[in-house]
């Protein structure tokens, strides 16, 4: 009977449904790249000020690059963001419309966050040479905590799509709507957690992969080790730990969201002793080709080999999400996670024993490689959260179909939202590029080209 | 009940601020466009630039601001407004796009023939942006958003008289804000040329706004009587305080006394925007929908005004410490 209901609901989908979720898609995925850095950037920029204050001429160079780079990345991400506030009501006014006062208020206290870290990057860029050194590095502490605090409001606001709570509902409607419950629920605390270290990872691995390039092609001064040694130093921290919050976090789903878990490990029937699948494709209710280790889902999932976990069988298949992007998208993640985690072992034991990094060029090829990989994990696990969580809009409560725009014609949006995503992709990495290699080059923040610091007049 | 009006007033200072500070900001880029050639226009185009680049992020998220306050606090309404209206919406987020990578990119790329085009699409885009936002606030005043999922028209109900007045209105006060803004600047540098010029324009701009003011008069009698009768009874106070304001203003201009002209301009600008919200009272969307029944529920409205509060307590000092930064190092520039 709701299956049947669910499905008059599909076919009622507006023609141009997939363009909604594309265009939401791209902006997304293209957001939360620049997001990241927002959050993960400032801490480690902060850190190498403060290191050439103390007299290190290399740190305060690279302080002054990756300055400019947040500069730049920030003043995206402000129009990134915007067009995603836009979005919220042009493409899913059915979300807003009926959960908005829930759902919305997260974004309500993200709006102050990001409004104080707009001011304060303002500051930090435009007041470099104008306030004293400690002023200034106190203007990055409102920086580092509004980036942080952002990431959990939003977070938090996603965390509830999966969990929804905070509100009851009669006859359709939201009643006794309680925003702040709704943002502490079941999801928030593994979700954001996880958010805030594949940021530092996404960060950390990026910026190390920039200068293990310069060294690859021979520039093996201390500037580019140092450009390489700090930001790897909080990936390397970070991998690790988030192997276990991955544990954490498909603990939290595996318990609120079975279905979507089943998904994520393309598990069709339900069953006790379940095998881990790794890769594979799924055809007709099966997976084939996967790498199969038994009992491995039912001792992660419960701890316990001999465990039940539930599967796709256990709802109709239009409440099933699409198993195998979701399922290959969620193995990369992981797959990828562990590869990071083992470059960080490998960097850990290389710098245990000789206070140094692994001298061979496959360590710096890793290296090269990993910020591409960080991204690629970041993609992937966003991809196989939300496409997991289909046909759900709000889990169990809305579906993605109720919430997209009627109005004709959305096709034409993502069409001019995906020309102006790839120009502002190829100049972002091109200024990128050349902030990189050219220090006279200039952050938007900073008005006029002003004095060089001493510390910077050192021959590159 | 009165709750709601609250949030919705605090959304509507938002409002304001962002007409003020980014309108301001716009404007600025209207007259990079209109600086004239490179050369000749360089003076003009540094000075904007200098007036923009640590400030213009800040004053761009109060329209985020003022988006999550209407979702949360009136979501019906947003999401009425938003579906309808989404073309110009788009336009005027890619014209946002365009400009904020543009402003940017262009100081960061070497070729001079890059920069250009940079420039040339801030420009640009200062132009179209506020021109859409004008036209989304005229297809509500004028009661072409009905309540619902994309109710409305998708195409009339922003190409259409109001919203054609609106647009304009909003370009030219933005043009005008900035050139007001700019003079002081500019004094402020010890450029009388410079300052000079800026005035020259913005008494221009003064009589074009003027006009467009006037003719919006008739506009409005015609195509959306509700409003025109609203600005008559519950906004004519506002309505007369903007007259005079803007009269105030040139004034001060043709004086050259810019300090006092900014702030009798800026409060021109606020008085028709209160004058507007005062019109369609107690409707947040004229003529069926009315502030309370888009209202989100008691405790979402009464948790949103206590963080409001909380928000702006630190979120005041900031700004604060962010235009006095700014305005100091304008001074130290000048006795340089």
């Amino acid at each position: 009977m709701i299956a049947e209901q669910l499905r008059l609901v599909a076919l009622d989908a507006p023609a141009d449904f997939v363009y909604a979720r594309s265009q939401m898609a791209l902006s997304l995925g293209w957001h939360i790249i620049v997001a990241s850095t927002g959050v993960a950037f400032p801490g480690m920029v902060v850190f190498a000020e403060w290191r050439g204050h103390a007299g290190d001429a290399d740190m305060a160079r690279l302080a002054r690059t990756w300055a400019r780079a947040i500069g730049v990345l920030f003043a995206v991400g402000a129009v990134s963001g915007t067009i995603l506030s836009f979005e919220m009501g042009m493409l899913w006014p059915g979300l807003m419309s009926r959960f908005g006062e829930i759902y919305g208020y997260p974004f309500t206290l993200e709006g102050f966050a990001f409004f104080l870290e707009a001011i304060f990057v303002g500051i930090y860029l435009f007041g470099w040479d104008r306030l004293s050194p400690r002023a200034h590095m106190l203007c990055a502490v409102p920086i580092i905590l509004s980036g942080i605090a952002g990431a959990f409001f939003v977070v938090a606001a996603n965390a509830w799509m999966n969990t929804p709570t905070g509100f009851r509902l009669e006859n359709g409607q939201v009643v006794g709507a309680q925003p702040v419950a709704a943002m502490f629920n079941p999801s928030t605390a593994a979700e954001v957690v996880h958010m805030l270290l594949a940021a530092w990872m996404v960060v950390g691995f990026s910026v190390a992969s920039v200068y293990a390039v310069g060294m690859l092609r021979g520039r093996r001064d201390r500037y580019h080790r140092l450009g390489l040694l700090l930001p790897l130093t909080a990936a390397v921290i970070a991998a690790p730990v988030q192997i276990v919050v991955g544990d954490w976090i498909a603990g939290v789903v595996a318990e609120h969201q079975p279905v979507k878990l089943a998904a994520l490990e393309a598990h069709y029937e339900t069953s006790r002793g379940v095998a881990l699948s790794i890769g594979g494709i799924y055809l007709d209710n099966e997976l084939r080709y996967e790498i199969s280790i038994p009992r491995g889902l039912s001792l992660l999932v419960d701890h316990d080999p001999n465990s039940e976990v539930i599967g796709l069988d256990s709802v109709p298949p239009d409440q099933r999400p699409p198993v195998n992007i979701t399922h290959l998208a969620y193995d990369t993640m992981v797959g990828v996670g562990f590869a990071l985690a083992a470059l960080a072992a490998w960097t850990a034991l290389a710098w245990w024993r000789r206070r140094d990094i692994p001298r061979t060029k496959w360590y710096l090829r890793a290296v090269a490689l990993s910020g591409i990989a960080a991204v690629a994990a970041l993609e992937a696990g966003w991809v196989a959260t939300e496409v997991g969580r289909q046909p759900w809009i709000v889990y169990q409560v809305m579906l993605t179909s109720e919430a997209v725009s009627t109005a004709p014609g959305l096709r034409y949006g993502f069409y001019a939202v995906f020309l102006v995503y790839v120009v502002l992709t190829v100049m972002t990495v091109y200024v990128l590029r050349r902030l990189a290699g050219r220090h006279e080059a200039r952050a938007p923040q900073e008005a006029e080209p002003s004095e060089p610091p001493r510390a910077e007049a050192a021959p590159r | 009940m009165i709750v709601d009006n609250a949030v919705l007033a605090v959304m509507f200072i938002g409002l304001t601020a962002y007409a003020l500070f980014a309108g301001a900001d716009f404007g600025a880029g209207v007259w990079d466009l209109l600086a004239g050639g490179t050369r000749r226009g360089r003076d003009q185009r540094d000075l904007i630039e200098h007036s923009l680049a640590p400030v213009w992020e800040a004053n761009h998220v109060w329209l985020i601001f003022v988006l999550v306050v209407l979702w949360t606090g009136f979501p019906p309404a947003f999401a009425a407004i938003a579906s309808t209206l989404y073309i110009p919406l788009t336009l005027a987020a890619l014209g946002m796009i365009a400009r904020g990578a543009a402003f940017a990119f262009r100081k960061t790329v070497p070729s001079l023939s890059v920069q250009r085009f940079f420039g040339a699409a801030f420009a640009f885009s200062s132009f179209v942006t506020p021109f859409f936002l004008g036209a989304v606030v005229g297809g509500v005043a004028s009661g072409r958003v009905p309540p619902g999922i994309a109710k409305g028209d998708v195409v009339t109900s922003w190409i259409n008289p109001t919203s054609a007045l609106g647009g304009a209105l909003a370009v030219g006060v933005c043009a005008y804000l900035a050139a007001v803004l700019l003079c002081g600047d500019a004094q402020r540098e010890a450029s009388a040329e410079l300052a000079d010029r800026f005035r020259t324009q913005a008494l221009v701009t003064a009589l074009v706004v003027g006009v467009i003011a006037a003719i919006g008069i008739l506009v409005l009698r015609a195509d959306s009587p509700r409003l025109f009768d609203g600005l008559l009874h519950r906004g004519l106070p506002l309505m007369v305080v903007s007259a005079l304001a803007g009269l105030a203003s040139i004034l001060l201009l043709v004086r050259r006394r810019y300090g006092w002209a900014r702030i009798t301009g800026a409060l021109a600008v606020t008085a028709v925007l209160w004058g507007w919200a005062a019109a369609q009272y107690p409707y947040i969307l004229p003529p069926s929908m009315t502030i309370t029944q888009a209202a989100a529920g008691h405790t979402t409205q009464t948790t949103m005004l206590v963080s409001l509060l909380i928000g702006s307590v630190l979120l005041l000092p900031a700004l604060v410490f962010l235009y006095t930064l700014f305005q100091r190092a304008h001074n130290e520039r000048t006795t340089v």
